[in-house]
């Protein structure tokens, strides 16, 4: 098995920003590669589903999230306030995606959309295949990732939790893979941690588990299966107190990260004593 | 000249650009984070002050909005 999540070679995790709580000091080690950048969390948030601005900017701050994901919509004149202008004030990346395309030719054209709104060429490529349960279409997933490579752009698919088809996006060039643990907004954690790992197994670019965390334990899992990162929204957005449950998560990434690379205790049947029987008194 | 601008009809002057639309659709055309099409094709920042539009066209005005 490879080991990916030792990779991170790199020492420029800084020391705790203001504000930070003292006692969710990051591992070291935690910093990884996504489409050739160096980016110290491996928590990507939506902005998607606050209640307001505001809410969206506190838990994005909490959550420690250096991209953050954003969609493109007709201008609404009458909107209050722009997503863009807060994610520009907490100086995080703005990775658009293709939210609600459910063919390759209009998230083509929405990736180029984004690419001109944003002026960056990375797209997290969602092309959906029905809106009950919001699963990708892998045939129009893996054309449109085809077309948007060639194009120049880096893409990072969400992606069905089967081996193969991520292995057909990271041969069309994908930055990424990433395998939703359960449904868009289902809080349902990862419903088939057996395919992920297959997947992370096999994958040579990062895997980001995307859709289905629900709590802390669902993101701590993914890392602990070996997913390089997790992406999230509804499960903080939702959330009765989303900046809350964004330090959660923060929390959560890190601690299966840190589990990962110390290496779980196989699992066993019977008991094992961790007290050694030798110099037991005797006492009766 | 009628268009259709961000679903529904616009009239605009005969000889209007996408710089026009953008401000009729009501986006600041300087603002980052707005991008137009025209009939499906992106057309650059840079071209919409000489981009003409000729009646009937589609034209979307996109911008930022909060999604997963």
């Amino acid at each position: 098995m490879r080991s990916r999540a030792d990779s991170g070679s790199s020492t420029e995790a800084s020391g705790p920003t203001p504000g930070e709580p003292s006692r969710a000091a990051p591992d070291r080690h935690q910093a990884f590669e996504l489409g050739g950048r160096i980016w110290g969390s491996r928590l990507i948030v939506g902005s998607g589903g606050f209640r307001s601005l505001d809410a969206m900017e506190r838990a994005v701050a909490a959550s420690g999230a250096e991209i953050v994901t954003v969609a493109l919509r007709r201008v609404d004149p009458a909107a209050d306030g722009s997503a863009l202008e807060v994610i520009d004030r907490l100086g995080v990346f703005a990775l658009p995606n293709t939210a609600g395309c459910y063919t390759a030719r209009d998230a083509v054209r929405t990736a180029q959309l984004a690419r001109e709104a944003f002026e960056t060429d990375w797209i997290k490529l969602e092309v959906i295949g029905d809106d009950r349960t919001l699963f990708p279409d892998a045939v129009e997933l893996v054309d449109a990732a085809v077309r948007l490579v060639e194009d120049g752009f880096t893409v990072l698919p969400y992606t069905n939790d089967d081996p193969i088809l991520a292995r057909r996006l990271e041969e069309a060039g994908c930055a990424a893979v990433m395998p939703l643990g359960s449904p868009i907004g289902s809080g349902m954690g990862i419903r088939n941690p057996y395919n992920i790992q297959i997947i992370v197994e096999g994958a040579a670019v990062p895997v980001i588990l995307d859709a289905g965390i629900g709590t802390a334990s669902d993101a701590a899992r993914a890392m602990e299966l070996g997913c390089d990162g997790v992406l999230l929204s509804s499960s903080v957005a939702r959330a009765k107190d989303p900046e809350r449950m964004a330090l959660a998560m923060r929390g959560a990434v890190d601690a299966g990260y840190a589990a990962r690379r110390a290496g779980r205790i196989p699992r066993k049947l019977h008991a094992e004593a961790s007290t050694p029987d030798e110099g037991l008194p005797e006492l009766g | 000249m009628i268009v259709a601008l961000n679903g529904r009809h616009a009239e605009l002057p005969d000889g209007a650009t996408v710089a026009d639309a953008v401000r009729e659709a009501g986006a600041d055309g300087e603002s980052r984070g707005v991008a137009v099409a025209v009939d499906g094709e992106v057309v650059r920042r840079m071209e919409w002050a000489e981009t003409k539009l000729k009646s009937e066209q589609t034209v979307e005005v996109v911008r930022a909005v909060q999604g997963g």
